[in-house]
């Protein structure tokens, strides 16, 4: 359960106070895949980076699974994503002289598990995204939608309490695109994901139980 | 420490053009200091393969070298009577009363003149020194004004092979033999006969007294009694090893210390070098490290995994610089020693400690020239790092 209440959030540009989130209070229960939709500049990427803790609200406060994330410290948040947030990034962000596998591997490096647990943990995640048989391959040997697949297996591999993904359709063709949001409404439905996901893509979005949309830090 | 290792040397591969241009620079600075070190420490090798542990070298107090001692012939002959001395068969004291001169001769190649140094000794002398041994030709003849010569000096100057004669103190005198010291000073001496020698030069007065002890424990006793005995306490007596060791540490600490501070300033060059490619790999892999810190990664874990980077680049240096230092052992260099003001011939020695210093100083100018790209690394906004391209 994320429940975000009565968030704001403004940077500063120069010595310009910039609003970008006005009192928002959203609330995604167990289970659920929500979609974010609105214009660029409206503050989407803004609202699920405060969800996913790589940011802190101005006001207001986030509580996921009864967590006060806004709350933590620095390192105990940077644990607490460890251990509760899966992200998918439009670009991937997968680390280019790593393997699939050891990509995938890395957020397995800050729990305790052992290394034969670990390789059998990504081994699954990878063969969940249909990727099984590119494991020794490093990113560029791999096409963008085969990246983005990597890049959801180590979304994943930690069961994660939420999964973040900001455009993860963005930068892919429509089939490569069909075939993430198949994976995405897959983990959804068949393995009880929580999704959180920004989108410009109305046909990403279909996917979603629930679409909302934000325009100028409000929910419309 | 969570981040792969494997990360860090595939991205120092991943950028093989700057890192193999960091590394030459770092190699460089570490064969440098490496280079100095053995240098210094050929200087005092040769230095104490000089001196015999059991003998004792006798000189004028306060005299810094053999050159500028001076002992009365009575008194040396009297010391040599002590009781400590190790006696021969035939009963004669196993001593050597020496003289010591220094003379120029011409290098080879350059034609520049070097100053030799001529030791006139006793027949004791050849059996207290068991590490100089004849090399060619034959020993001189007492009573003659024939002479022998170390290896160096046969190798490095002009007009100085068996048969050669070559002139000083006013006469001439003719090279019997080569002698080979075992790489000590004695390599870079002239020996003769110390009568001849000192006729020659007009020279009343012995230089120094060389004896061997009975024992080495009896060093003490015959130290306090040249220190009691009042026709004697003029002189001071030194084990062999330790008057060399001090005889080699002007010229040896004159190495270290223009060594590295030389050394210390192209490793500021080198530094900056590791610091420049450090920046750049931060800058360039801006959105890896916003990436490892939303998966969860602590600031430590960005800056021990920039620095080890940072450290791995230049402990590949020491190691490279190192391998090439140990090539230097081939090389021999000869030059005036400050404490003798003759020529000294020495090689560059390599030894585990040396090494072991090289890497240290390698893991320090990694440290120091990683340390404020990794900070940089750790700080990065996370947002701000995510959306760099
Ligand atoms: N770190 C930041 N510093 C300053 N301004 C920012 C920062 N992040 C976002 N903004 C601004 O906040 C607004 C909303 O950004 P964002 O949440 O990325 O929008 P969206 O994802 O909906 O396109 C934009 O005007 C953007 O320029
Ligand atoms: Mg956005």
């Amino acid at each position: 359960m994320i429940e975000v209440r009565n968030v704001s959030k403004s940077y500063r540009r120069d010595s310009l106070r910039v609003p970008v989130l006005n009192n928002i209070t959203i609330s995604v229960p167990d289970g659920e895949f929500l979609a974010l939709m609105g214009p660029s500049g409206s503050g989407k990427t803004t609202l699920l980076n405060l969800i996913a803790g790589i940011d802190r609200p101005d006001d207001g406060s986030i509580e996921v699974n009864g967590t006060n994330v806004a709350a933590l410290s620095e390192s105990a948040l940077a644990q607490w994503r460890a251990n509760n947030v899966g992200f998918i990034f439009q670009f991937y962000n997968l680390l280019p002289v790593l393997t699939a596998f050891e990509n995938v591997e890395l957020p397995l490096l800050l729990t305790n598990l052992p290394k034969k647990k670990r390789r059998e943990h990504v081994e699954a995640a990878l063969t969940l995204v249909g990727l099984a048989d590119r494991m020794g391959h490093y990113p560029k040997q791999l096409s963008g939608g085969q990246e983005q697949r990597v890049a959801i297996a180590r979304a994943l591999v930690t069961d994660p309490t939420v999964l973040v993904a900001d455009e993860p359709t963005g930068d892919l063709d429509r089939v490569s695109a069909g075939e993430v949001m198949t994976l995405l409404d897959r983990l959804n439905k068949e393995f009880k994901k929580t999704i959180v996901m920004v989108t410009h893509d109305p046909r990403a979005a279909e996917k979603a139980h629930k679409v909302m949309h934000l325009d100028k830090g409000e929910l419309t | 420490m969570k981040i792969p290792f494997s990360y860090t040397w595939r991205s120092l591969w991943a950028r093989r053009l700057t890192t193999a241009l960091t590394l030459t620079g770092l190699t460089l600075v570490a064969f440098v200091f490496a280079a100095v070190l053995m240098l210094s420490r050929g200087v005092e090798n040769t230095m104490i393969e000089t001196g015999s542990p059991d003998n004792a070298i006798i000189l004028r107090k306060s005299a810094t070298s053999e050159l500028v001692s001076q002992i009365d012939r009575d008194h040396a002959n009297i010391m040599k009577t002590f009781p400590e001395v190790a006696l021969l068969p035939d009963g004669k004291p196993f001593a050597s009363t020496e003289t010591f001169v220094v003379i120029n001769m011409r290098k080879k190649g350059s034609n520049d003149m070097g100053n030799i140094s001529v030791r006139g000794v006793s027949p004791e002398a050849m059996e207290l020194r068991p590490q100089v041994s004849l090399k060619e030709g034959r020993w001189f003849t007492f009573g003659t004004q024939e002479i022998v010569i170390g290896t160096s000096i046969n190798e490095q100057f002009q007009n100085a092979s068996i048969g050669d004669r070559i002139a000083f103190g006013g006469t001439f005198w003719t090279i019997v033999g080569v002698v080979d010291g075992q790489g000590s000073a004695f390599d870079s001496e002239v020996w003769g006969d110390a009568n001849q020698i000192m006729a020659a030069f007009n020279r009343p007065v012995y230089s120094i007294v060389l004896i061997r002890l009975r024992s080495a424990e009896e060093f003490d006793a015959l130290k306090l009694r040249i220190e009691q005995d009042p026709r004697t306490s003029y002189t001071e007596v030194k084990r062999e090893q330790v008057f060399y060791r001090e005889q080699s540490q002007a010229l040896s600490g004159f190495i270290k210390g223009l060594g590295l501070v030389v050394t210390i300033i192209f490793s500021i060059g080198a530094m900056i070098g590791a610091m420049i490619t450090m920046y750049a790999a931060v800058a360039n892999r801006t959105r890896e490290i916003g990436t490892l810190r939303a998966l969860g990664f602590r600031r430590r874990s960005v800056l021990g995994a920039f620095l080890i980077e940072s450290i791995l680049l230049s402990l590949i240096g020491g190691t490279f610089g190192v391998a090439l230092a140990s090539f230097m052992s081939l090389v021999k260099i000869s030059t005036t020693n400050f404490g003798t003001f003759s020529e000294l011939a020495f090689g560059f020695a390599l030894a585990p400690d040396i090494i072991v210093s090289t890497l240290i100083f390698a893991v320090v100018m990694g440290v120091v020239g990683g340390f404020l790209p990794a900070v940089r690394a750790s700080r990065l906004n996370i947002l701000a790092a995510l959306r760099s391209a």
